[in-house]
């Protein structure tokens, strides 16, 4: 394909349309993965995740900076809300990362959730792939902000950061299920703030309930982002993590694991549009819904009709 | 296969900070069920270009108050046109005198919307040049 070429020789243009083709889940798109898929699996996938305003883009701007520092070529991809009335979402973190734009080494891509409610959107995945394969060394994904439940991030990346800031509750917060348990790594952003020690302190000891004993101790870092504080510390963490996570073969077990998750559902998906538009195009669905309604079957006994039929064909 | 959206880059290029007008219509354009990038206060045409290309936007709509229209808005088509870009529709906005409207049109910016503009205005001109349902 063409555009995997230009994409690949550094062509912005053709990797921006792309990653809208994997958006839209277009028919080219299939094709276009199917190429690039050799070529991933090099990038180190950074999740930047945390409640909104806790400071996810101006972070994610100055991990940036430090790590061009190094030469090293960066992607972020920052996903935003979609409404779920219009469809309609406004995408504004690359406000924070304004200075970003003439990096010629740098790419930024500004996503919508699009009914997704994992804190990413159903392509960040198939994007952060297409980064991946263009030679990009590190491609952060800024998830929307997040409550407690929003983890799909764990599954889309190598390394997750879960940023924190102070004044967001007492200390069984920290120990509710969720977001606290998905942290590589957490940041204590706006540490200039009163009662940041002791967020962090409460993470500490949250981590320390741990049953099992982790080769990996997700570390507490503190930062104030705005002020370029913290920022070489949480560089030298992520790499130490993606040293960790190679030498340890945990990377592999993890990929290994994402791309099981990955292939069945992308089995599902399919199967599942083939079954649906079947059922749509010969009228059926209308007749099996009304004989729902008036209760002359069941939709376990259809079930097994609909997937009868499907299989004869 | 998930339908397409349009994909809008509201900017505010030069040096004024009122960015009341770009963000109402930001807001009626996600209101109508487009994505909307806002890039934020000042930026450059260079900027607003890159964030553009990057983005695969269709359109790009800039709000301008400072009075550096002519200048601004024919560098940012001049500049898609230097990046392979001029598919874009480019859209002006804000405290634009009547008398340069000829000139901007001409120089490629699509339409300018001054003051007291509906925004629905906005959004049929915008669904009509791309060309798609949203």
């Amino acid at each position: 394909m063409e555009l995997v070429q230009r994409a690949r020789q550094g062509d912005r243009r053709a990797l921006a349309r792309l990653i809208t083709l994997v958006e839209n889940e277009a028919p080219e798109a299939v094709e276009a993965l199917q190429e690039l898929y050799l070529f991933t699996g090099k990038a180190q996938v950074i999740g930047i995740t945390g409640p909104p305003g806790s400071g996810k883009s101006t972070l994610t701007d100055k991990l940036v900076k430090e790590l061009r520092k190094e030469k090293k070529k960066v992607a972020v991809i920052a996903v935003d809300p979609t409404s779920p009335f219009t469809g309609g979402a406004i995408l504004g973190d690359r406000i924070r990362m304004s200075d970003l734009n003439l990096d010629e080494d740098v790419y930024i891509r500004s996503m919508g959730t699009r009914g997704s409610l994992g804190g990413l959107s159903a392509a960040t995945s198939a994007a952060t792939k297409v980064l991946d394969a263009c030679d990009f060394d590190y491609v952060f994904i800024e998830t929307v902000g997040v409550g407690q439940s929003e983890v799909d991030i764990v599954k889309a990346a190598d390394t997750t950061i879960v940023v924190m800031v102070p004044g967001l509750g007492d200390d069984i917060q920290a120990i509710k299920a969720g977001i606290l348990e998905i942290g590589d790594f957490f940041v204590v952003n706006k540490a200039d703030r009163d009662g940041a020690n002791r967020v962090a302190l409460e993470l500490r000891m949250m981590l320390d309930l741990n049953e099992q004993k982790l080769v990996w101790q997700p570390p507490v870092l503190m930062s104030v982002a705005n002020q370029n504080q913290g920022i070489a510390e949480i560089v030298a963490g992520i790499k130490d993590h993606f040293t960790y996570l190679k030498e340890s073969g945990e990377l592999a077990i993890k990929r290994r694991e994402r791309l099981e998750k990955e292939l069945l559902e992308i089995v599902s998906k399919k199967i599942y549009r083939q079954i649906a538009d079947k059922v749509q195009r010969e009228g059926k669905l209308k007749q099996y819904l009304d004989s729902l309604m008036k209760k002359e079957t069941d939709p376990y006994t259809l079930v097994k009709v609909i997937l009868q039929d499907v299989i004869k064909t | 296969m998930a339908e397409k959206r349009i994909r809008v880059l509201v900017a505010k290029p030069g040096l004024d900070g009122h960015d009341r007008g770009a963000k109402v219509i930001a807001r009626s354009l996600r209101d109508a069920g487009m994505e909307v990038i806002y890039t934020g206060l000042r930026q450059t045409p260079e900027q607003i270009v890159a964030a553009a290309i990057q983005e695969d936007v269709d359109v790009v709509a800039m709000s301008l108050l400072s009075g550096a229209h002519n200048h601004l808005f024919p560098k940012v088509v001049e500049l898609l046109k230097e990046k392979n870009a001029e598919d874009i529709l480019v859209l002006g906005g804000g405290v634009i005198p009547e008398a340069d409207i000829p000139f901007l049109k001409e120089r490629g910016i699509a339409e300018i919307f001054t003051p007291g503009t509906p925004t629905g205005k906005v959004v049929k001109f915008i669904r009509d040049k791309i060309g798609e349902k949203v």
